[in-house]
């Protein structure tokens, strides 16, 4: 995704680091939600509440998505996939998950996002569509095991974005330029944040959930099987949630990241620049060209894969 | 302006945002934005439309459903509107005849457009008076497009600034009459190319403005004699 150039104010983006946002919210007495909502509002003259019912309505198409692909399959506009997150949902109603059910829950509505998505369904690009699973499921998954307010939800998704701003601005939130870890990884680390704030956590601790989430994305290719986005994407919102909520879960028992947020973020724009072109959404390496991914682009495509 | 409060380039929205129809924000959502663009610029009345498409586009727009992304588009619908995912059937039922033809090569070769970006497509479009438009343009990335080509003048138009475009008769004066029109307003504007359509003696302008423009001089320039149709493409929202 590209950035969107509106006016900016006089502070310099080079200043919009998450350890300086921090501080901003200590000396204003805000959260960070507050914070990133106040940012939006003044840069962009929406107000308060505008900004606020914005957010909600992502909310609303976040929950449709969700629960799109659970009590029946959807597939693929292509056919490749589909069914994925009806058949996990299924087998968490028997009670066979050994997933415990904030997490079972997270990932099955991980999969019907990214399905949906697949299907040619309405959902929210957060930050990316190939990543759309990822924020909606922790939120919902945790919002709902906690029984957190719709307004802790939306506050919670403006802690989200915080996060994915400082990735985008310092990094990137494509995978054509940095592998999946920008899109995925950037996902987990803005759900891992939102889910501590709805877990009680305090700012700091989401900080260092999303900064342990994205360390553990790091390296990711971007590899989609006929370049469309559907193999792997798909399960990678399912296990990148697992990742994500695994991180909160730590950053509320007090676990702290020992590399910073901020040096994360640098260390995973470095890493996607090293990552060679093959492996950043070309559909030209990694799982695409597989026997079977190479096998599948003749089947949709009807010519060789080499020919690509 | 001294702000309060840090922030980025990113609004909060371009990353909880936006919503839209899947899989792909380039092949998808900014294929309809296309497509909707070239519809406005069509006078919004298709009755035929040819798509096509170039690099990644001519390659993969099965799978990511650019074809019913782009068709949709030229129905009127919005990214985020699920009709999309049945407008071959929605285009049927109204009698807009369409097709799609994957082409070779890159999409600005021979034809003096400016683009060489990989999701490009051409729309090819008559309309229910018989009129044709030729619209070019790129997806180029997060669901944002470019008009490139219009009518074989190359433009630019992402979206951000309003564009006004006029066919009139090939006449002296037109132009310094639209001009001072939107001078009156005190409306500057940024950009200009006219092509000259010597068979027909006709002529397409194509004006990028500053600021935004009222309806009534649309009326206006509408008015003028020798003009034969005026179309105001507006940004988004
Ligand atoms: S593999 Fe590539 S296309 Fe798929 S979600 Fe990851 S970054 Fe997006």
């Amino acid at each position: 995704m590209e950035s969107t150039n509106y006016e900016k104010g006089e502070n310099v983006m080079a200043e919009f680091w998450m350890s300086e946002i921090l501080k901003g919210c200590v000396e204003k007495g805000m959260s960070l939600g507050e914070y990133i909502l106040a940012s939006e509002c003044e840069n962009t003259g929406q107000t308060r509440e505008q900004a606020l019912d914005r957010m909600s309505q992502m909310l609303d198409v976040m929950e449709q998505s969700a629960r799109g692909g659970l009590e029946n399959p959807v597939f693929s506009n292509s056919g490749l996939t589909g069914g994925c997150a009806h058949q996990y949902h299924g087998y968490i109603q028997k009670g066979q998950s050994i997933l415990g059910p904030v997490l079972a829950d997270a990932v099955q509505m991980a999969l019907s996002c990214s399905e949906v998505n697949a299907a040619m369904g309405k959902i929210v690009a957060c930050p990316t569509a190939g990543s759309c699973g990822i924020v909606p499921a922790a939120v919902l998954a945790v919002g709902k095991y906690r029984g957190n307010s719709r307004e802790e939800m939306v506050q919670a998704l403006f802690t989200a974005s915080g996060v994915g701003m400082v990735i985008g601005e310092h990094a990137t939130l494509a995978g054509a330029d940095g592998g999946c870890q920008a899109e995925c990884g950037a996902a987990a680390a803005m759900a891992a944040a939102a889910a501590v704030r709805l877990l009680g956590g305090d700012d700091e601790q989401a900080v260092h959930g999303a900064a342990m989430a994205l360390k553990n994305l790091l390296g990711l290719v971007c590899d989609p099987v006929c370049g469309l986005v559907e193999i792997p994407c798909i399960k990678r919102n399912a296990v990148s949630v697992s990742v994500a909520l695994t991180a909160a879960d730590m950053a509320c028992a007090g676990v702290r990241s020992y590399i910073p947020f901020d040096e994360v973020v640098t260390a995973m724009y470095a890493i996607g620049k090293a990552l060679p072109q093959q492996l950043r959404e070309t559909g030209q390496g990694g799982l695409a060209a597989t026997k079977t991914g190479m096998e599948m682009y003749q089947r949709i495509y009807g010519q060789d894969y080499g020919a690509m | 302006m001294k702000t309060e409060y840090l922030a980025g380039s990113y609004s909060v929205f371009d990353i909880a945002g936006p919503v839209m129809v899947g899989p792909s924000s380039s092949h998808t959502a900014g294929a309809a934005r296309l497509g909707k663009m070239a519809r406005v610029l069509a006078h919004n009345s298709v009755r035929s439309v040819v798509f096509q498409l170039y690099g990644s586009f001519a390659k993969t727009y099965k799978g990511h459903g650019t074809d019913k992304a782009l068709l949709a588009g030229i129905l009127g619908f919005d990214p985020w509107d699920e009709r999309l995912r049945d407008s071959f059937r929605i285009a049927g039922e109204s009698g807009v005849d369409y097709s799609f033809q994957p082409m070779e090569g890159s999409a600005g070769e021979g034809t003096g457009w400016e683009s060489v970006h990989p999701n490009t497509v051409r729309f090819l479009i008559t309309t229910h008076g018989g009129e044709k438009f030729d619209v070019v343009g790129c997806s180029i990335g997060g669901g944002k497009v470019r008009i490139v080509g219009l009518n074989g003048i190359s433009v630019q138009f992402t979206g951000e600034s309003p564009i006004l475009v006029t066919r009139h008769l090939d006449s002296p004066g037109i132009i310094a009459s639209i001009a001072s029109l939107l001078y009156q307003s005190r409306l500057n504007i940024g950009n200009m190319r006219v092509s000259r359509k010597r068979h027909s003696d006709t002529a397409d302008m194509y004006l990028e403005i500053d600021g935004s423009v009222p309806k009534s001089i649309v009326e206006q320039i509408q008015e003028l004699p020798g003009m034969l149709s005026v179309v105001l493409l507006q940004p988004e929202e």
